[in-house]
């Protein structure tokens, strides 16, 4: 089985608290540490645990800068077999489906049999995945949770739905599934494996190279247009306790006290 | 506008969901005297409540009756709305995991915009719409603009627009079986079962006081800290998502969409950054007390008592300050 696996470096939001730049025109990336979206990685381990029980090959690929490479490297790290980086300044800006149109074009120099993506990543989207599949005409299953082949033509899917109860579903090969965190245990990654994939050579595609026209994707093909960033006012919010632990323990008992929150 | 408006409706045993309503009060932030169609799929009895249900709520009702979408197979719906929606309609649908399943696909077969995860609406400047999503798992919000012109998909999060209750629409039930049935269904993927979640060892559903752990405890090691806290209180051990995912605790004690939904008179947040899946899951408004050491979380705004600190240190202290009133 030859898998294709879509991922994107992003801020580490449990590692970052993320603020608004005085402009509002976009985060604080000083400072921010970055990793590969937590459900890509996921995504990736599926992928190899595929490749190790029925024979492939996992190839990595993502839409960014050069530094997107790092993530390439680690997934690369943790065994996937080849990374690409689709990487040009005409991609800037690109919206979903942009992002879509970029990975189909990469998609149609292959030969794969299945893609996987994260269900969502940075800005909570879950839109990839599914517009992949229907720009290529292939069957989809978001949020999937079990994979297990079943022959070269079709595989048995579960997906997570409501309440934590699984849909399962056969779907024809090829398709393209969104994995939901928590399908598997991603391998961890040492130093040592990041250095053994160091100077692995990573091909990097153009808009050029994937015969994209440079106004379809990027800002000039996109129907999206991020305006600002804000933080929002909601409601009252919480009354913080503050002072010294030891204050703020004896005025929180009371409280629990008084609400019931301790029996 | 000219561009018709339409809700996509999921429903259960014959009864729709609540983000139905919702649906109808987000159009009309887009639109503010919008008349929307209800789409509702499915088979038998059951569509015929839910759409008689609705009627009084929708300037129109669709209807698809068959046993293909008997269960509500995304691939299937997809190939029946593409039939049926006119060039350049606006679709509404709940950002749930049947909205997540349909929709970014469905946008690129009608050849229209989309937009998942919408909180708000700020209306339509030209022929670019506004709307506020969140990004960061909640910590930062975003405005964007969004084309309309050749029509849009949405998914609305659930809970973020009051349900309209306003009933004078009484709209007509319209049967579009036979347009969504023309020509082959697509036949790709084929629903099998539903697999129901499993019971665990405790039901958190039932459960006064939940002392709620989340990726802020750290470690596997850590969680002892937590159940001495819920022992010490008399209340229960529940989590978010990673906790589950990383096998610390047991599925059934996970609170949120994907997991259970509870209501307890207290709850504490212990290192849970409030996602609105998470929140999602916490029904009839507990006192809700967070612990996090980030000033910007998302818990705070929806707390009730919030402290800014490391739970590795404070629940430990708080746990023994309990213990020693007793
Ligand atoms: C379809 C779908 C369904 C989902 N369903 C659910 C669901 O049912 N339930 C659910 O919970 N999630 C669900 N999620 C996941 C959800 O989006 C979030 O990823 C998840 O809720 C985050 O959990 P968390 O708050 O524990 O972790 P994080 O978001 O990583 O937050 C950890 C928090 O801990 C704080 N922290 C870290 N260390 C400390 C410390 N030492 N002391 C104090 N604070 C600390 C951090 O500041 C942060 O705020 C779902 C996601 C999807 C896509």
């Amino acid at each position: 089985m030859e898998i294709l696996v879509c991922v994107k470096r992003v801020p580490d939001t449990s590692e970052n608290e993320i603020e608004v730049n005085s402009k509002g025109t976009d985060i604080e990336r000083d400072d921010l540490v970055y990793s590969v979206n937590e459900w890509d990685n996921y995504a990736v381990e599926e992928a190899i645990q595929i490749r190790d029980n029925i024979g492939g090959g996992v190839t990595v690929v993502s839409v960014g800068d050069e530094e997107s490479e790092e993530v390439i490297r680690r997934e690369m790290a943790m065994g996937a077999d080849k990374g690409i980086l689709l990487s040009d300044e005409v991609f800037e800006g690109s919206d979903g489906k942009g992002i879509a149109s970029i990975l189909k074009a990469e998609v149609e120099k292959g030969n794969y049999n299945l893609i996987l993506t994260g269900a969502q990543a940075d800005d909570g989207a879950g839109q990839v995945g599914g517009m992949l599949a229907a720009m290529l005409d292939w069957p989809y299953a978001s949020l999937v949770n079990k994979i297990e082949v079943l022959d070269d033509k079709k595989i048995k899917v579960g997906r997570e739905i409501e309440g934590g109860n699984q849909e399962m579903n056969e779907i024809d090969l090829p398709c393209v599934l969104s994995i939901q965190t928590g399908i598997n245990e991603p391998r961890y990654v040492g130093i040592r494996g990041i250095r053994k994939v160091a100077s692995v050579e990573l091909p990097v595609h153009s808009a050029g190279d994937l015969g994209l026209s440079p106004d379809s994707v990027g800002e000039a093909g996109a129907n999206v247009k991020l305006i600002d960033y804000f933080v929002p006012e909601f409601g009252e919010g919480a009354e913080m306790l503050e002072g010294s632990t030891e204050e703020i323990i004896e005025k929180l008992v009371e409280i629990l006290k008084s609400k019931g929150g301790i029996k | 506008m000219a561009q018709q408006i339409f809700a996509y409706i999921v429903h259960k045993e014959g009864v729709a969901d609540d983000s139905a309503l919702e649906l109808l009060a987000a159009a009309k932030k887009i639109v503010p005297d919008a008349s929307v169609t209800a789409i509702i799929a499915g088979s038998g009895g059951d569509v015929d409540a839910v759409c008689n249900k609705v009627a009084p709520s929708f300037q129109e009702v669709w209807k698809i009756d068959n046993d293909a979408v008997s269960y509500p197979n995304a691939e299937i719906i997809r190939g029946m709305l593409t039939r049926i929606l006119p060039e350049g309609s606006i679709v509404l649908a709940a950002h749930d995991t049947f909205g997540m399943d349909l929709t970014p696909g469905l946008s690129i077969k009608l050849n229209t915009s989309y937009l998942s995860d919408v909180v708000d609406f700020e209306g339509v400047e030209d022929v670019n719409l506004k709307a506020v999503r969140q990004e960061y798992s909640g910590q930062v919000s975003t405005h964007v603009l969004c084309d309309l012109s050749k029509g849009i998909v949405i998914t609305v999060r659930p809970g973020s627009f009051q349900a309209d209750e306003s009933q004078g629409a009484n709209g007509q039930v319209v049967d579009k079986t036979a347009d969504a049935m023309a020509g082959d269904l697509p036949g790709k993927r084929r629903f099998i079962e539903v697999v129901e979640a499993e019971v665990g060892e405790v039901d958190i559903t039932k459960s006064e006081i939940l002392v709620s752990v989340g990726r802020g405890i750290e470690d596997q090691d850590n969680l002892e800290i937590i159940s001495d806290l819920a022992e010490a209180v008399g209340g229960d051990v529940s989590c978010s998502r990673p906790i589950v995912d990383a096998k610390w605790l047991e599925k059934a004690r996970q609170v949120g969409t994907s997991g259970q939904t509870v209501k307890p008179k207290v709850y504490m947040a212990l290192g849970i950054s409030g996602s609105f899946q998470h929140l999602g899951g916490i029904k009839g408004a507990p006192f809700m007390v967070a612990v996090n050491k980030n000033t910007k979380a998302p818990i705070f705004q929806v707390a009730d008592v919030g402290i800014i600190a490391d739970i590795l240190d404070f629940v430990p202290e708080l746990t023994d300050k309990v213990n020693e009133l007793k």
